[in-house]
């Protein structure tokens, strides 16, 4: 019912002018407990009676990608179970821990805490669009494999990000001003020596890459 | 309580490109709709099942909120500007580093990118009792978990108490007191202003708010006055770890000198009560001085006066003392 009202609001001029973009209607999936049902399990599950989906179009990773999302779906989820793009981690889902790094429009952001439906229009750059084609790594990745920079490296790929994030912003930073760029993620395995050592070889790689 | 976590209870999403447009949805959604800016305070609250709006409005694309520009009189922050922004744009670190200091200050750089200075001074207190849907009397019940004998309350209040113990989360919030800003507030049929401390509510007002605004209303910009521009200021945060974590206290002071002595003051604390403190009381005591030592501890003393510590947070007081001595005596210009 909730649904026709948007409906019927789209269709008065006045109100065109400003529900242009989504109109998202709450498809309500039985969303219980996803994280222990396997993957898509919320998304899979039927829309409600009369329910409309948008489908909407991303920029991941340079490539256009065509996805569905529902209205309280957030970036991870979308880029998790609906891209194929599992390389983004979730940790807390809660702004609290950084695992889930991407970068929108060159900076850094938490995907747990952004509705899909927030970023239409913008570049997302995940885990997995940092190699080139021909699968060379980003100057940032080598310098982590070169270090050795992670022990578990569940929080590696939000750290990576960070790090991208970091030199887009200040592409020489001291080591003080790398803890600082990237005091917005936490490694559980307490290995942020050696995740610093990896940050200020990246900054090295990328001068030399120029 | 017998939350869901993670999965947020589905919600008609609105995405307004003018302001105008978000009023309308507002007013006609009442208190059924929620302001989604950066939504740093929101998911959590949607995760958790505490709230469940059924309609989110997200101001994301409407273009009158954004921007930071120079007026005549001082500058205008549209309330949708990042913390980010507000932290590094050249008019705010040049004119009032106070502001950018307590920015910057704030959380994550993540978090930084994406909250807004609107959400920041709207968002909600973080007293885990009330946000993880325990019917306390800011939820509108009769009691106050935090303030029993077991309960944890290290990081609540020291003043102005009254059944909640709550205390304000925001570090920008006494900077704009400080810097005695003014905040512009719009519905569908009406535009008000309103002074940054009256801004804020503490519960013998309203328990159930943290803000002047009612259903229907929004804060669409800041405006900060050129009278504190440039003058001598101190912020400093505590806080358990560098970085992520909330306020245990913070202070936020401006000041005018003439002649080594101090002509005017705005003294605001946060994180010891419901709302940013502004200490006028302190601010008095210093006009016309010269700082030295007695004068300190006076203030000092005048400073926590009022302070009625839980069973947990007694260090509240000193370290309110303290951190406002320290604004006086280490101020920057
Ligand atoms: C892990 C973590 C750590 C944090 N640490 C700190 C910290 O150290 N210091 C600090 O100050 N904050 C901290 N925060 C809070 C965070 O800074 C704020 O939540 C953020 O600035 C809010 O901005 P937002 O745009 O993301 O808000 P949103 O979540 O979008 O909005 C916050 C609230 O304000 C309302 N609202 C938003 N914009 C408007 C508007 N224009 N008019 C009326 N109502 C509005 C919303 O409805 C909502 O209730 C932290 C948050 C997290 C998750
Ligand atoms: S999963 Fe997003 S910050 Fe932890
Ligand atoms: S290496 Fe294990 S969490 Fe960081």
């Amino acid at each position: 019912m909730k649904i026709l009202e948007v409906v019927n609001a789209g269709r008065t001029v006045s109100r065109r002018s400003f529900i242009k973009g989504v109109i998202a209607a709450g498809a309500t999936a039985s969303a219980t407990s996803y994280l222990f049902r396997g993957p898509a399990s919320a998304f899979a599950a039927p829309p409600a009676h009369g329910a409309v989906e948008r489908l909407m179009s991303l920029n991941v990773n340079g490539q256009q990608r065509r996805v569905d999302v529902l209205p309280h779906e957030t970036l991870a989820m979308t880029l998790r179970y609906k891209l194929g793009l599992p390389g983004t981690k979730l940790g807390c889902d809660r702004a609290e821990c950084g695992a889930c790094t991407v970068l929108l429009d060159g900076t850094v952001h938490y995907a747990c805490s952004i509705l899909t439906h927030q970023v239409r229009g913008r570049e997302v750059l995940t885990i997995e669009g940092l190699e080139a084609p021909d699968g060379t790594l980003h100057p940032v990745q080598e310098a982590v494999v070169d270090e050795a920079g992670f022990q578990c490296a569940f929080c590696a790929p939000g750290f990576i990000m960070a790090m991208v994030g970091m030199l887009n912003q200040n592409p020489n930073p001291t080591r003080e001003e790398a803890a600082r760029a990237l005091s917005g993620n936490l490694c559980r395995c307490g290995d942020y020596n050696k995740i610093l050592n990896s940050a200020m070889r990246a900054v090295e790689y990328t001068q030399q890459r120029v | 309580m017998g939350v869901v976590r993670d999965m947020m209870k589905p919600f008609e999403l609105f995405q307004p490109t003018e302001l105008d447009g978000a009023l309308d949805l507002l007013s006609r959604h009442g208190s059924d709709a929620w302001i989604l800016s950066g939504g740093m305070d929101t998911f959590d609250w949607l995760k958790d099942r505490a709230k469940q709006p059924s309609v989110v409005v997200d101001l994301g694309g409407v273009s009158e909120l954004k921007g930071i520009e120079g007026t005549e009189d001082g500058i205008r922050i549209g309330a949708m500007a990042s913390l980010t922004e507000v932290a590094t744009h050249p008019e705010i670190t040049s004119r009032y580093p106070l502001l950018a200091e307590s920015a910057e200050k704030v959380a994550t750089p993540q978090i930084r990118q994406q909250g807004t200075l609107g959400g920041n001074l709207c968002q909600d207190t973080r007293c885990w009792y009330y946000r993880s849907g325990w019917p306390c009397y800011r939820a509108g019940g009769n009691i106050c978990y935090a303030n029993t004998p077991t309960a944890l309350n290290r990081e609540h209040c020291v003043f102005e108490a009254n059944r909640c113990v709550a205390v304000s989360p925001s570090d920008t919030a006494p900077a704009l007191i400080a810097l005695d800003a003014r905040m512009t507030i719009r519905s569908r049929r009406s535009e008000r202003t309103v002074e940054a401390e009256d801004f804020f509510l503490g519960p013998a007002t309203d328990i159930t708010r943290m803000t002047v605004l009612r259903p229907g209303e929004l804060l669409t910009e800041i405006h900060v006055p050129q009278r504190w521009a440039g003058q001598s200021y101190y912020f400093e945060k505590v806080a358990d770890r560098k970085a992520w974590d909330f306020a245990l206290a913070n202070v936020a002071a401006t000041f005018q000198r003439q002649n080594g002595r101090i002509q005017d003051a705005r003294i605001c604390v946060g994180a010891v009560a419901a709302k940013p403190l502004r200490l006028r009381n302190v601010e008095a005591a210093l006009r016309g001085q010269s700082v030295d030592n007695s004068l300190l501890e006076q203030v000092g003393e005048l400073a926590v006066r009022n302070a009625r510590p839980l069973r947990q947070n007694e260090y509240k007081v000193s370290l309110t003392r303290n951190l406002v001595k320290r604004a006086i005596r280490d101020a920057r210009t």
